[in-house]
């Protein structure tokens, strides 16, 4: 997901209050901003919903890459289509999270300081446009997977924030795998291509569901608290069940001799991603961290005069209303 | 809807307020609560709400109120508030019996 690894906070609440709240859970209750909350709930979903709004404002600069540079015109309006979406889904997360008492300026300079981070997938480059495809087809895939079971989060702002995602996520989705079939119907050289995209973005996507959360005791406590609602494992399982039969329909090979089907087991067995990669991208070292950061500094401080004018101009206006009547 | 953090640390500039935003999906239906957003003021509201929350004919009117203007009932009057009419069943229809034979009613 677009939340990796989200540290959860203990509690230290009154324990007659957090058995009230943790039944209030189990019951299927929706908890609301004004609802009283065990601190590390609030903590903990700040730092989720915060991580999970920075990867989609992050995750425009990839493909934003590629709207200049899209075959037609069509392909163009349906790309910029996508990337305000993720625009949306950013700022639909940001009021989410704003109601447990963070403000998005807040957000915005944990993200641009490096105090909170985004998903480690934002990382990798586009080099071509069946990146396009395979960053559509797999990434929003991998994305859904996390979010669908999200929609019934405890949480009700971010449920019902993450209802509205789904609903156009599944665009996202098809958008690219239709990318991939005109690719995978096309010339050699653009088999080539969209192969070369799968090989890129396979081991990145499985990433995105975070290492095995099997012990996680933090992992355990969202799930009491309904805020994580599968383990990582279980998500990866499940989109490498579905990716595959969808490669094979692309005739497109998953980059993985060892994958193979268990019918024990009803699904495939698959290699793990190189860990050690995933830590060392989450820690600032993949191929484009520093661009991403730079490109939200950067556009974070050229909007300052814009974000400061309309704000004095707004105050002007008060003023002279007030004044007149 | 949101509560104002201005328990921030020391911010430096003032934050575009915060408007809550409705939506008529319909001709004929009520404005509905659809989200928040910052803005400016209600022009920019009504622009910014028009690109985050209609992008997909969602919507025929947008209502746009800040979100320090609405007043909230608390969650603690839950009991005062809504349990007098817990016990006053017959005001639906479905408590009175009324024979078959006089048709319907």
């Amino acid at each position: 997901m677009y939340a990796q690894m989200v540290k959860s906070e203990a509690s230290k609440d009154d324990p007659d209050k957090l058995a009230a709240f943790q039944a209030r859970i189990d019951a299927g209750d929706k908890i609301e901003p004004k609802d009283w909350m065990p601190a590390g709930y609030r903590k903990t979903l700040i730092r989720q919903i915060g991580q999970h709004a920075h990867s989609e404002i992050v995750g425009q600069l990839p493909e934003g890459n590629w709207i200049t540079r899209a075959p037609t015109l069509e392909r163009k309006a349906i790309l910029l289509a996508k990337v305000q979406d993720e625009a949306g889904h950013g700022l639909y997360l940001y009021c989410a999270a704003e109601t447990l008492g963070v403000s998005r300026d807040e957000l915005t300079e944990m993200l641009l300081d490096g105090r909170m981070k985004y998903s480690s997938i934002f990382n990798y480059p586009t080099l071509t446009w069946a990146d396009m495809g395979a960053v559509g087809w797999l990434v929003d895939g991998a994305a859904i997977m996390n979010q669908v079971p999200l929609q019934r989060t405890s949480f009700g702002p971010y449920s019902r924030a993450m209802i509205r995602i789904c609903k156009e996520e599944s665009f996202h989705q098809r958008q690219g795998y239709d990318i991939m079939m005109k690719m995978c119907q096309g010339t050699d050289a653009q088999k080539r291509m969209a192969q070369d995209a799968m090989n890129r973005f396979w081991y990145p996507a499985l990433m995105m569901f975070g290492p095995s959360d099997k012990d996680s005791v933090h992992s355990a406590q969202s799930m009491t608290w309904k805020i994580k609602m599968n383990t990582n494992d279980e998500l990866r399982q499940k989109f490498v069940d579905q990716t595959v039969p969808q490669a094979e329909y692309l005739g497109l090979t998953i980059p993985d001799p060892d994958l193979v089907w268990n019918d024990d087991k009803g699904g495939y067995d698959f290699s793990e991603p190189d860990w050690s990669e995933f830590f060392d991208v989450i820690q600032g070292n993949g191929p484009c961290n520093t661009e991403r950061l730079a490109a939200r500094n950067k556009a974070w401080d050229d909007g300052a005069w814009v974000r400061d004018g309309l704000m004095a101009h707004a105050e002007k206006r008060a003023a002279r209303k007030v004044a007149a009547e | 809807m949101n509560t104002p953090a201005e328990t921030a640390s020391t911010p430096k500039r003032r934050e575009w307020p915060l408007w809550e935003v409705f939506i008529r999906g319909q001709h004929g239906l009520n404005h509905r609560h659809v989200g928040s957003l910052h803005a400016p003021d209600a022009e920019m509201a009504i622009k910014n709400a028009r690109d985050v929350y209609t992008r997909r004919n969602e919507g025929v009117s947008i209502w746009v109120v800040e979100a320090r203007h609405i007043a909230a009932s608390s969650p603690s009057d839950k009991g005062p508030l809504y349990e007098p009419s817990e016990s006053k069943v017959y005001r639906h229809p479905s408590f009175f019996d009324i024979p078959e034979d006089v048709g319907a009613m």
